[in-house]
């Protein structure tokens, strides 16, 4: 392996093409799995893009996917640049949920947007409390918050469905779920604008979250990079000696990080409960607090890649669930085996090819110099 | 005699429950003293449970099935030294790619291949591990303390139970008593030196993570083929992630990891013991809140409340020859 000049090479080159080709060996991977299984992995590729892109409500499924992709990718970014590993997402997301439906429901009394006002602090609020356990414990104990925050997702369902089925569940369903919070509270969906302009199209879970999680994203972005805490706690991620010697506090820095992420992680609830589900239902997260993982890793943990990378990942979820009703051998669980391979190429094989890749575009970049 | 009998049984479990949490330990030890994280125990303990079940129902032999659970383990070993010791990538993010490629392959390949939701087929006696009864346990059951103690807390086991008492002593040996031992530690704590000494720090590592695979499979197989009889979606539950603890606690050293394993088990056997069961005073425990008993014990004993544990020196951070 010879080293390149990294000043000499192209950003274009480090942050487009060899995400790319990582991207591209994941995929071929992941069909080998598909053929595995004993299907037809480019049947499947049609698939996903029909079922993700051939018609509007499909597109919107899509689109829907990717509003909570944003949030929990957005969430293990935050806490990735202070070099922490937030994989509790999940239970931070659940418990977020909590907090939106708690605050609607007591504060029914108020005007609407008050209360969504109201529900979106209170998700955020749940999401950062129930990360800043494993937070506190980092940062004064060493406990390593991957096994911390795991627990925390185990702990986090075992209290959820504690709640539901004890405390706050709807005694006259049989299914472990809340009651249906008042009908004004929803908000308005994708066919709601849709019929607005005159157009009348099926019912698809997406609604003004999305907006939320555009807005999200301007806030990560602003935080990390254009102020001082987000220099601090950048300084942190990459060197903490170096961080201390310059007066920062690497205690602080740890604590706020991972309430911050785990605040974003909490404003899945607000999609899930404000936007499509409108209680809580046992389970909610299904997975997506992992999913941001992925999301974050293929984004290189910048808002501007999370967003595409978030929409990928919509593409495959929504283009999956075409397959799994299509092809009978194919279970959703493939497309966690495609997110895994995913991380693994694209986070902790990214230097599989770099040297090479970069080499070829700076010889190149060279020659054309020379002539 | 009632008490006696609940107490009996009681370490009878914890002793069982604890199987899987030792093995793994061992292995994380293992990987972590050589300078390589190991947050991957888990996903590789659930590839074991499939392979191990999967082989096992085709092959009609459980040994051949926990021999292609020890070639599965091995290999995801290899791959996450081949991305964390050959390509220094992240390490934590290669253990969470694995976990998380493993709790979907696992789950995808049972449907994809039998149909039903992340489940293998049941195996029958000839397919999984029996129970091993000691000589004479049924004669010496009715001798008062020798005879519980003997009966029915030692005896009557699955072999994995007896393998993994036996492999601490062994692991103890082999890190503490040998200059593979020696070498071993030393790159975890300073590879440059061992380097130095003209000891190949990635050889090292690579056969660190080998006898973890080999380890780890143990516990995936006892999972399905011993204690229960076929593999079931995520059947791992994190443990993997409670023996990761527990070897932290345990100051990656085998016996005081051992203790913590134990405890671990003891606290899942009781939370069992404890569903339904009204207590004096508190009442009935929600079964929810239960559950999460050992969950809460790994965030506790993580915090340290007993001293701050000292990791290997070098670990996380891939070696990079001088050149």
């Amino acid at each position: 392996m010879t080293t390149v000049d990294k000043s000499k090479v192209p950003w274009w080159v480090s942050n487009l093409i060899v995400p790319l080709v990582n991207l591209i060996l994941a995929l071929f991977v992941s069909g080998l799995f598909i053929f595995i299984a004993g299907e037809n992995p480019y049947e499947a590729v049609r698939l996903i893009i029909y079922g993700s892109f051939g018609y509007i409500e499909g597109f919107a499924y899509t689109l829907y996917y990717t509003t909570n992709f944003i949030f929990t990718g957005l969430a293990f970014a935050v806490a990735f640049h202070c070099r922490l590993f937030n994989i509790g997402g999940e239970g931070q997301a659940y418990i977020g949920g909590l907090g939106v439906f708690l605050v609607a429901i007591n504060f029914s009394f108020l005007p609407v947007p008050i209360v969504w006002l109201l529900a979106v602090a209170g998700a955020v609020v749940f999401g950062a409390t129930w990360a800043f356990i494993p937070a506190y414990l980092q940062a004064t104990r060493g406990s390593h918050v991957v096994i911390t925050t795991i627990m925390f997702n185990f702990i986090a369902a075992s209290l959820m469905v504690f709640l539901l089925v004890d405390v706050i569940r709807d005694t006259t369903q049989m299914g472990p779920h809340t009651i249906a919070l008042p009908e004004e509270q929803w908000f308005p969906s994708f066919e709601d604008f849709a019929a607005l302009l005159g157009i009348k199209i099926r019912y698809s879970p997406l609604n003004i979250s999305f907006l939320l999680a555009i807005a999200a994203s301007v806030f990560v972005w602003f935080l990390v990079w254009k102020t001082r805490w987000g220099y601090e706690m950048r300084a942190v991620g990459h060197n903490t000696q170096a961080a201390i010697y310059a007066g920062i506090s690497p205690y602080k820095n740890i604590i706020i990080a991972m309430c911050i992420s785990g605040g974003l992680a909490g404003l899945l609830g607000v999609n899930e409960i404000l936007g499509v589900h409108h209680k809580i239902v046992a389970g909610f997260p299904a997975g997506y607090g992992f999913t941001g993982i992925a999301v974050a890793l293929m984004g290189r943990n910048h808002p501007i890649g999370i967003f595409p990378a978030a929409f990928l990942f919509g593409i495959l979820y929504q283009g999956g669930s075409e397959v799994t009703f299509d092809m009978p051998n194919i279970t959703r669980y493939m497309f966690v085996a495609v997110q895994g391979v995913i991380i693994l190429f694209s986070g902790a094989l990214e230097n599989l090819f770099r040297p090479q890749i970069e080499n070829f575009f700076v010889n190149r970049l060279n020659l054309k110099a020379k002539a | 005699m009632e008490f006696l009998s609940d107490i009996a049984s009681l370490i009878n479990s914890t002793l069982r429950i604890s199987t899987p949490l030792v093995f793994a330990a061992m292995a994380g030890i293992f990987a972590e003293r050589s300078g390589v994280i190991d947050f991957s125990l888990e996903g590789k303990m659930l590839m074991a449970a499939f392979v191990a079940a999967v082989g096992s129902y085709f092959l009609g032999n459980p040994w051949l099935g926990l021999l292609l659970a020890i070639i599965a383990c091995v290999s995801l070993s290899m791959l996450h030294g081949f991305a964390s010791v050959t390509y220094k990538g992240d390490q934590v993010v290669s253990c969470v790619a694995i976990n998380i490629l493993i709790i979907g392959l696992t789950t995808a390949l049972a449907a994809a291949w039998f149909g039903q939701a992340g489940l293998t087929p049941t195996l029958n006696e000839d397919q999984r591990f029996l129970e091993v009864n000691l000589p004479f346990a049924e004669s010496l059951r009715d001798v008062p303390i020798v005879g519980t103690i003997y009966s029915d807390i030692l005896s009557g086991h699955y072999i994995f139970v007896y393998l993994a008492y036996l492999t601490v002593p062994l692991v103890f040996w082999a890190v503490f008593k040998t200059s593979f031992g020696l070498r071993l530690r030393a790159v975890g704590e300073n590879p440059s030196a061992v380097d130095t000494a003209g000891i190949n720090v990635f050889a090292m590592r690579y056969k660190a993570l080998a006898i973890n695979g080999v380890l780890i499979a143990f516990a995936g197989a006892h999972l399905s083929t011993a204690v229960n009889a076929n593999f079931f979606r995520e059947m791992s539950a994190g443990r993997g992630y409670l023996a990761l603890a527990a070897m932290i606690f345990g100051k990656w050293h085998p016996k005081t990891a051992l203790v913590a394993c134990l405890l671990f088990g003891f606290t899942d056997a009781l939370q069992i013991r404890l569903q339904g069961v009204e207590l004096p005073a508190i009442g009935e425990i929600p079964v929810q809140l239960i559950q999460a008993l050992p969950y809460v014990l790994t965030v506790v004993l993580l915090a340290g409340f007993v001293g701050k544990a000292i990791a290997p020196n070098a670990i996380g951070q891939p070696y990079i020859k001088e050149r």
